[in-house]
């Protein structure tokens, strides 16, 4: 338990220095696109949540746990989706015509 | 049983490099697309992965949204991952009670206080971006003392449970207050501070999800948090810089106060003013025209007229770029989102920073629908409540052309003595309207030339 902690730590050390590094690299031109992003990768709580409402334990974890997949799932989805028409619409100039 | 496992474990530890390899391409317009698609695959792994191993099925579930709703709808998204994890948070804590380590009490609480908060503070923020709720910011006597009060009984809370996961009916009170403080949070919020109170709320919702990842021991979920919290973090770094504040000052300070008393004073000062004959001359005889869009741009619709304004211009070889300020419109990037939407080229985009060297050996500024990053008070004048923030230099150019519906002072109710300059001109009209006379003047004038 207690190596498991310190380990989990370290993974969101590095994770967070990681994501600062990357991210600051990110053109503004492209913010949009990355809050939008990060949204949908985010939303891999939906795998927290399949988790929880699989177990059946109570009632009520299930219950929650089936909220918690829609709201996620429809983020990964909706998120993914959305980015993608967003990027599909950054042209660089055309070369001069004619 | 065990090598099912490992395969799990392997595929979580693909989906999170393929998750950071994702955001890396998204540095450059030419491998974004391609970071998507990372994503992506990621997303699928991780989730074939999470199947595979609890055999459940999922369900499809389709989003689908026009561009001009983008900042509604990320703000809708950030409620809904705040939900999921709040719910998985208070499923985690009914299950475990009363055996409940005091560490994962202690990320759980965090998890939950973070992720209710921002469930109703992104709900919040999406009703004022949708206009369903009142956009200006409400404030009263004592609200920051209220809303600390909140927070630290929420917070106090928290510790009690942390000490005894027993006290079961302490934790939907402490749900109770910390949705009620993300309401509290967002009503003094100002459409002009929405950038950054967006990517304040995207980092929570990423931080509340890594915190999840702790209270479920998953990797994974730590990796994804951190990245989410790491990008809001910096958004909100470069928005509240871009607003010279800081986080207390755009959360707890009182931005609508501050400016009533310098509306007053405006009235009698004369402004020069054109028609959209007039303006189309002077573009057309002009070298180099760089466009400030704002959020009045976005509200009217118009980026479709600015790129058929754009086409003329170009079509007569003046050098048309756009000069986009951080926090224009309403969340990071709005604007050139909105213009890509509209087929104008991304390397015509110049942010800040290189947009504010060129205004000097610029013939015309035209700036559409922005008004605060405009001002030139924040350069110049002590007094004004906006002094210190960044703004784009348009007064330096030749002409400056301000396309605005009436002089009335705009959503923060700055007075901008912008308008007032000699070298000023005020194109009184709805953006969408004006601009399409505009390029009614251009493509007339031309056919006039060309016979």
């Amino acid at each position: 338990m207690k190596v498991d902690l310190i380990t989990s730590l370290y993974v969101f050390m590095l994770a967070a220095f990681i994501g600062f590094e990357v991210i600051r690299r990110v053109s503004p031109l492209l913010h949009t696109p990355l809050m939008s992003l990060t949204n949908a990768l985010d939303a891999i709580a939906v795998v927290g949540a399949i988790i929880i409402a699989g177990e059946r334990k109570t009632n009520m974890s299930t219950i929650l746990g089936t909220i918690a997949i829609v709201a996620a799932t429809s983020n990964v989805v909706g998120g993914f989706i959305i980015t993608d028409r967003m990027l599909k619409m950054f042209k660089a100039s055309k070369a001069p015509k004619q | 049983m065990i090598a099912s496992e490992h395969l799990i474990e392997i595929t979580y530890l693909i989906a999170t490099a393929l998750f950071i390899l994702s955001l890396k391409w998204l540095s450059s317009p030419a491998t974004a697309r391609r970071g998507v698609w990372a994503g992506e695959i990621g997303m699928v792994l991780a989730i074939a992965g999470t199947l595979l191993h609890h055999g459940i099925v999922d369900y499809k579930w389709l989003g689908n949204v026009a561009m001009t709703a983008v900042p509604q709808r990320t703000a809708l998204s950030h409620a809904f991952g705040a939900l999921c994890v709040t719910l998985v948070g208070t499923a985690e804590f009914y299950l475990r009670t009363p055996e409940v380590p005091r560490f994962t009490m202690s990320v759980l609480s965090l998890e939950v206080i973070l992720g209710s908060l921002t469930f109703t503070g992104s709900l919040m923020a999406a009703g004022k971006l949708q206009e369903v709720l009142p956009q200006r910011p409400i404030t009263y006597k004592g609200q920051n003392v209220v809303n600390l009060g909140m927070l630290a009984v929420a917070i106090i809370i928290a510790v009690l449970l942390v000490l005894d996961p027993g006290r079961t009916a302490l934790y939907p009170v402490m749900i109770a207050i910390s949705l009620a403080f993300g309401v509290m949070l967002i009503i003094p919020i100002g459409g002009a501070d929405m950038p950054t109170v967006i990517s304040l709320l995207n980092s929570y919702a990423g931080l509340s999800a890594a915190a999840m990842g702790f209270v479920l021991d998953s990797k994974l979920l730590i990796v994804a948090g951190a990245l989410d919290g790491a990008s809001g973090f910096i958004l909100s770094v470069n928005m509240s810089k871009a607003m010279n504040r800081s986080f207390t000052n755009v959360l707890f300070g009182a931005f609508g106060q501050v400016q009533t008393t310098a509306a007053a004073t405006q009235e009698a000062r004369p402004v020069r003013s054109a028609t959209a004959e007039e303006a189309a001359a002077i573009l057309s005889a002009a070298n180099r025209v760089v466009v400030v869009p704002g959020y009045g741009m976005a509200v009217a619709q118009a980026q479709h007229r600015v790129r058929e304004l754009y086409d003329a211009l170009t079509k007569r070889g003046v050098d048309v770029k756009f000069g986009i300020h951080p926090v224009a419109g309403r969340m990071p990037g709005h604007m050139n989102v909105l213009l890509a939407e509209a087929d104008i080229p991304y390397d015509k985009l110049l942010d800040m920073d290189d947009a504010n060297p060129d205004f000097p050996q610029t013939d015309v500024a035209l700036v559409i629908g922005a008004n605060d990053v405009t001002n030139p008070a924040a350069r110049n004048d002590a007094s004004s409540p906006i002094h210190g923030m960044p703004i784009l230099d348009v007064d330096k150019a030749r002409t400056v052309m301000v396309i605005k519906r009436s002089m009335s002072p705009g959503f923060a109710g700055i007075d901008n003595p912008l308008y007032y300059l000699d070298n000023t001109l005020m194109l009184f009209g709805d953006a969408k309207a004006f601009v399409g006379g505009l390029v009614r003047e251009l493509s007339g004038a031309s056919a006039a030339h060309g016979s």
